[in-house]
């Protein structure tokens, strides 16, 4: 066990932080979504120019090649740094990783360097309103027609989709399989009429969200990715994509809310108060526990190829910190936290979500309980 | 960075593991807690002649030169087996008096801690008359209090033996007068025997953890097995995300004392604090997944409850350590 890294860790978290220190963009701008946006989509270039847009990506697809190791280095180096995040980052951690690990040669050709450049952002079409948590029920029709297919149906909660390109959209081509056998994973072009994108208003009264209505939607067979009826097995990989390697930058993330929640409760004279006090400790050490078992794990991942069980409670770890803390923000800051226009109302009620998105909490906790504990099914 | 062990520390996971178990089987362990005394001299002669005592003490004092990740290991497999032992009092005086004692302190106490022979036992309790455990036939008591600390020859204490209601070790009040005074920083003794108590307390956890999985796969009701209702399983669930965090902090800890002394401070009492919640909930939630016959005497389970609230204590509650996460966070 050696904690400390490796002279070949040092070596490239000095040179990210070189560039970092050269390259940061600074503040983001005000001014409205698409402004914010375009921001990010220059970050993302800049990121690309410099060779940091695909670390995890191997090097023959216009990656680093990164280790585990150093895709953790990466997260926190962006997150110590409070750079922005790239413009396409489902293209980056999901899509990329799921065209060099299911797609063709000529899918790689077309699609991986414009995911990189952030030329065409990705989102992804995976939810639907009668299919959340149980997602292979999914009713998203894709019918066989003219060297294609025709998409049918409704999604929901797809980040980015008013500015993507590619749908990343998990559809069923055989409605007579059983459930997970019927699935077809297909890039479907956004830029067409048969799709339209509505803004979904969220409890926070922003639309971060959106929801997609497809009205027979044309999708080439080109752009079937993993084959007919895989379209579960290539979408797992993409969900564990989204999961892997983002315990560091997240307990980053959360140490440096923590700080600014402890230097609230200094400035409102709550220093020595006992309960917050407790509190804030007790979130200082999920946040540890955190940030460690995410190191853990990617060296378990990185000997034996999957993460132990510290892994499998990351995301509980996480949304459970930043719901506690920003209840906590909310009793120290007082009735000005609970204005509209404060920080710390908005984080409390975006932080509802947390533990909803990319897995709900009951759903994990199921996952631990029969994949890590091995504890019988109740279907 | 290698957050795995390496074959040094696996070799010495496993010889544990393989070793308590069959030394201590709980049928063992259960006489060694409802007798008059917990310990087994043969035991302790045959875990000496392993070299465990002296794991973490220097080789120039006869120990085997390694650090606290080592005895981390080994600890958290003794809390595991819930072996009835002088153990770990007797590696926290180590550790105590290698990072306070003189280096005539050092000479003189350390071979015999490690070799087994002249064992160490330290006070885990703060007052005028703390608690310490397996002090009776200690050579040497480490006492430490408010600004500092001082070792006692173990003829030169009266003990007085308490009963907990963890029986599987023995406690005693020690009064002593004067003592000769360790020189050095205490305090960060006193840390690194925190974390020895941490792997301690990991360790019950886990084992609380494992024979509740075990019991939830084959206890049926309402002709299913327990753990496939939610209400268990998801208990369940929670019980590893507090043994696998308690774990991580723990580790953590223990590698600062060894390579990143700064960082032991806070590092311990997380790890302290965070072990102790995660024990006591764990053995606690592991009797409400075994039902009424949790609450039975003859069940194992009320044991690793026992020593669970009792090393909670020892060293520090975890109010105490979180009041100084805190005060290291940031807030004073």
């Amino acid at each position: 066990m050696d904690l400390s890294l490796t002279s070949e860790e040092t070596a490239f978290r000095d040179e990210l932080r070189d560039w970092l220190e050269a390259n940061h963009p600074g503040e983001a701008p005000t001014g409205g979504d698409q402004i914010q946006f375009e921001f990010e989509r220059d970050w993302q270039r800049r990121l690309h120019e410099g060779g940091w847009a695909g670390v995890s990506w191997p090097k023959e697809y216009g990656g680093r090649g990164a280790t585990l190791i150093e895709q953790s280095i990466f997260g926190a180096e962006l997150a110590r740094a409070k750079a922005p995040r790239p413009a396409n980052v489902l293209g980056l951690v999901m899509g990329g990783p799921v065209v060099i690990a299911h797609g063709t040669e000529e899918q790689k050709e077309r699609f991986l360097e414009p995911i990189l450049s952030a030329e065409e952002i990705w989102c992804q079409g995976f939810s639907e309103p009668e299919s959340g948590s149980d997602l292979a029920s999914l009713k998203t029709r894709a019918v066989k027609d003219n060297g294609g297919w025709r998409i049918t149906g409704q999604k929901v909660w797809t980040t980015f989709a008013h500015e993507a390109k590619w749908c990343m959209l998990v559809a069923r081509s055989d409605g007579d399989a059983p459930k997970h056998k019927g699935l077809t994973y297909f890039l479907m072009d956004m830029e067409q009429d048969e799709v339209e994108v509505r803004p979904l208003r969220q409890i926070t009264g922003e639309a971060e969200f959106n929801e997609l209505f497809i009205e027979d939607a044309y999708v080439p067979d080109d752009n079937v990715v993993g084959g007919e009826g895989n379209g579960w097995m290539v979408a797992i990989t993409t969900l564990m994509n989204e999961r892997a390697g983002l315990g560091a930058s997240a307990a980053l993330g959360l140490a440096q809310t923590l700080d600014e929640l402890i230097a609230l409760a200094k400035e409102r004279g709550l220093a020595d108060d006992p309960s917050v006090r407790d509190k804030v400790a007790r979130l200082k050490i999920g946040i540890e526990g955190l940030r460690l078992g995410a190191m853990r794990a990617l060296t378990t991942t990185m000997k034996v190829g999957i993460p132990g069980p510290e892994g499998s409670i990351a995301k509980l770890q996480w949304s459970s910190a930043n719901q506690a803390m920003t209840e906590l923000a909310l009793e120290v800051g007082g009735i000005e936290a609970l204005e509209k226009a404060s920080p710390w109302s908005y984080r409390f009620l975006r932080s509802r979500a947390n533990s909803i998105e990319g897995g709900t909490s009951d759903v994990l906790r199921n996952i631990v309980a029969e994949r890590v504990l091995g504890l019988p099914k109740l279907r | 960075m290698d957050f795995g062990f390496n074959d040094e520390q696996s070799e010495i996971k496993s010889t544990a593991r393989e070793f308590l178990q069959a030394r201590f089987k709980p049928e063992k362990v259960r006489e060694l807690a409802e007798s008059e005394s917990p310990y087994d001299d043969a035991l302790w002669k045959e875990m000496s002649e392993l070299g465990w005592p002296g794991i973490a003490i220097a080789e120039e004092h006869g120990g085997q030169g390694l650090g606290v990740v080592e005895l981390v290991i080994l600890l958290e497999e003794m809390g595991h087996a819930l072996a009835p032992s002088p153990y770990i009092a007797n590696a926290i005086a180590g550790l105590l008096i290698e990072a306070a004692g003189s280096d005539e302190q050092k000479s003189r106490w350390l071979p015999g801690i490690a070799s087994g022979e002249a064992r160490g036992a330290v006070a885990m309790t703060a007052g005028d008359e703390p608690l310490a455990g397996a002090a009776e036939g200690a050579a040497v008591i480490v006492l430490p209090h408010r600004d500092g600390g001082v070792l006692v020859e173990g003829d030169d204490a009266q003990l007085e033996k308490v009963d907990l209601i963890d029986t599987a070790r023995a406690y005693y009040r020690v009064k002593a007068d004067g003592g000769d005074p360790l020189p050095g920083d205490v305090e960060a003794g006193l840390q690194r025997g925190a974390v020895a108590l941490a792997a301690e307390l990991v360790g019950v956890a886990q084992r609380a953890l494992d024979m509740a999985v075990d019991y939830a796969k084959e206890r049926e009701q309402f002709d299913r097995p327990i753990g496939a209702y939610q209400a268990v399983s998801h208990r369940l669930a929670d019980m590893l995300w507090e043994v696998e965090e308690a774990r991580s902090l723990t580790l953590y800890a223990a590698w600062c004392a060894d390579d990143d002394p700064d960082a032991l401070p806070l590092a311990s009492h997380m790890a302290k604090a965070r072990a102790s919640d995660a024990a006591s909930r764990v053995t606690h939630d592991a009797i409400q997944t075994f039902g009424g016959i949790g609450f039975t005497w003859e069940h194992d389970i009320h044991f690793l409850l026992k020593r669970a609230k009792v090393s909670a204590q020892l060293m520090g509650t975890s109010s105490r350590h979180r009041d100084r996460v805190a005060a290291l966070a940031g807030l004073g």
